[in-house]
């Protein structure tokens, strides 16, 4: 990764805790996200992968604001969003969209796809009709629908076809950056390879940006360039995805890769480490280092100490301990 | 295949009866599952392999009705069994774990009482005997402090403990066939990984036999031994899983294959199967997946193939193989 790439989007010791209850005194509170710095360059595909409950989704949310960090600033374009009025932020709000999961809940069961997607270009100030129809068709052209499903509802099509449908609404308003959370992880292999390239060709003709939220290893080695593995709010790693696969310097991401089942029944390993146990309450996260409850390498220090980012490379990694 | 074969699945046809026509749902599918081995049968969703479990475990509901075909459970017809008859064998000789471990468990009963229910049901034992088996099967199926987790609820458990529940419930009578339905898609892949050795080692130890249904071809590859794959009601193509994933013969299996990113080798676009699963009410005339196939030729469209033995114990039902012995039927 160039030195001088330019960076889209950054996190600065970002913070989002959500309060489930307890008294004043002594709340209670979901660390969903703790302490997280990272940066997005321009047009590149960055992959935030782990397990559920890990905070994933809860850190893209916040980076564009859906959700109001707790403390820390995000920085778009060099303007940190956070704490800006909405006035201001309504402008830089149509450089970012995001794809949702599951495309049965998100899109309205009573607006046609004509609706859907001209709902953005409507409120960002398009009023004239036909300039409108000719847009939206050249947008479903471009995500693969056919023109003439221009008057149907969501209910009507594939689970395929409505992410495809998502897309289409996320890229009207040609944003910079779009957080594509767990984008395939409802469809069907055969359909999931479709709507990948989809992303890719969009990717390549638009030099869109791109936040791809997994827990699927496979599909992010495909699609990112660059990987950030998360444990429980917090990084682990941080890196370009092929040396990252080729050498995990973080014992959870080599447990992580350990424990994906792959397509080929000749790499079958019963003896093959894996994780035990499961994932600590981000109520009361562990101390020191969260992984350690889990971590086969943990000594006394990742119980007491927060392990700092070490750069190896052009890798960042928060371990005592790194693998290598 | 000449091991002993517990449950033999032959032609099984099960219709559904709906307003806009007869859906064939599971269309002439034959199966057999040797003892002490895992059997995946893959394929998308809508490719009828749920229901197929369905039949087997006779749970099929109106409008759905098996119109042909014999399950034999251990030299025994279980395809027409009064209801009666069926819940002696349903959760005894045959059991079944289901892919949402929350909705498959009673939430206002303790898991542990619900287990023993099962052991209650088929055997004659007393009721503190049948709590120390549950505390075993506990034991034996990776769950921390058995005695603690037999008073708690269903929603007091994580996915992958409830999960554990369900193949402790599913073997504590120690069943002649478990049957999987995709065990492990609601998991994460840590605790996947952990589920599938578990089912794994409780096959060999307790000699029992796994139906694994999945969509997952990584999972396919990691345990099982024999591998069907479906689509649109049919086996297009069956054969152990080493030989399946080295000499893949149909289409279908080949670009579900290609279709599926891969750890080791990086590539720019991924193969891609046009189009979609066909609607069961308007098949094609010829080969159900004519329309979606790379490979079609004029006459996929109009001859419906057969199941052709490519090799030993390798059926493939595509023209293309045409000059190989017919392993069905039809």
């Amino acid at each position: 990764m160039e030195n001088n790439r330019k960076i889209l989007l950054e996190a600065k010791n970002l913070v989002k805790e959500f309060y489930i209850g307890g008294t004043k005194k002594n709340p209670q509170v979901v660390h969903a996200v703790s302490n997280v710095d990272l940066q997005i360059y321009e047009g590149e595909t960055l992959a935030l992968v782990g397990e559920s409950g890990c905070g994933k989704s809860t850190l893209g949310r916040t980076l564009i604001r859906l959700l109001e960090p707790t403390s820390g600033e995000v920085d778009f374009d060099g303007q940190n969003i956070v704490g800006m009025s909405e006035g201001q932020f309504a402008g830089l709000r149509r450089q970012m969209q995001i794809i949702f999961q599951d495309p049965y809940a998100s899109l309205n069961p009573r607006m046609s796809v004509k609706q859907i997607i001209a709902e953005p270009l409507v409120t960002y100030g398009m009023k004239n009709k036909t300039e409108l129809e000719k847009q939206v068709k050249a947008l479903m052209k471009e995500v693969g629908i056919a023109e003439e499903f221009y008057n149907r509802y969501p209910h009507q099509f594939s689970g395929g076809q409505r992410q495809r449908i998502g897309i289409a609404r996320a890229i009207a308003l040609r944003p910079r950056l779009i957080i594509c959370d767990e984008p395939v992880s409802a469809l069907d292999v055969s359909i999931q390879s479709q709507v990948l390239n989809l992303l890719k060709d969009l990717q390549e003709k638009y030099g869109l940006t791109y936040l791809f939220i997994s827990h699927d290893l496979s599909v992010v080695k495909f699609i990112a360039d660059r990987v950030c593995v998360m444990f429980l709010g917090s990084v682990c790693e941080i890196g370009d995805t092929d040396s990252l696969y080729e050498k995990p310097l973080h014992p959870y991401t080599k447990l992580l890769m350990n424990a994906i089942p792959k397509a080929d029944p000749r790499l079958r390993n019963e003896e093959k480490e894996l994780l035990s146990g499961e994932i600590p309450s981000p109520v009361n996260p562990p101390s020191g280092c969260r992984f350690h409850t889990r971590c086969p390498y943990a000594k006394e220090i990742c119980r007491q100490q927060v392990p700092e980012g070490k750069t190896v490379g052009e890798r960042k990694v928060f371990c005592h301990f790194p693998l290598g | 295949m000449n091991e002993s074969v517990v449950l033999d699945v032959k032609n099984l046809k099960s219709h559904f009866f709906t307003a806009k026509g007869e859906v064939p749902a599971v269309d002439g599918v034959s199966i057999q599952v040797p003892a002490g081995k895992i059997i995946g049968i893959v394929g998308e969703s809508g490719c009828g392999k749920s229901m197929t479990a369905m039949s087997i475990m006779g749970l099929l509901r109106y409008p759905g009705r098996v119109v042909d075909g014999t399950i034999t459970l251990d030299g025994r017809d279980i395809t027409h069994l009064k209801p009666k008859e069926l819940s002696q064998v349903r959760g005894n000789e045959l059991s079944m774990i289901f892919q949402e471990p929350m909705t498959s468990l009673n939430p206002v009963y303790p898991v542990g009482v619900q287990v023993r229910e099962a052991i209650l049901l088929h055997q004659k034992t007393t009721k503190a005997e049948a709590k120390q088996r549950v505390l075993d099967i506990f034991q034996a199926v990776g769950i921390p402090e058995p005695e603690k987790r037999y008073y708690n609820y269903p929603h007091q458990l994580s996915g992958g403990l409830r999960q554990r529940v369900m193949i402790g419930m599913a073997m504590v009578c120690r069943p002649k066939v478990m049957i999987a339905d995709e065990p492990t898609t609601a998991l994460d892949v840590t605790i996947e990984a952990q589920i599938l050795r578990l089912m794994k080692r409780l096959c060999a130890e307790q000699g029992t036999s796994i139906i694994l249904i999945t969509h997952n071809m990584g999972v396919v590859a990691e345990i099982c031994d024999y591998v069907y794959v479906m689509y649109a009601g049919k086996v297009m193509e069956q054969a152990e899983t080493f030989e399946l994933f080295e000499h893949t013969k149909h289409p279908y299996t080949q670009g579900l294959l290609k279709s599926i990113p891969r750890l080791d080798e990086k590539a720019d676009r991924l193969y891609t199967i046009e189009g979609v699963v066909p609607n069961l009410l308007h098949l094609p005339k010829g080969c159900s997946f004519c329309t979606r196939c790379d490979q079609a030729q004029e006459r996929c469209f109009t001859e419906k193939p057969g199941l052709y033995a490519a090799a030993d114990g390798h059926g493939v039902r595509c023209l293309k193989y045409e000059s190989g012995v017919k392993m069905d039927g039809e």
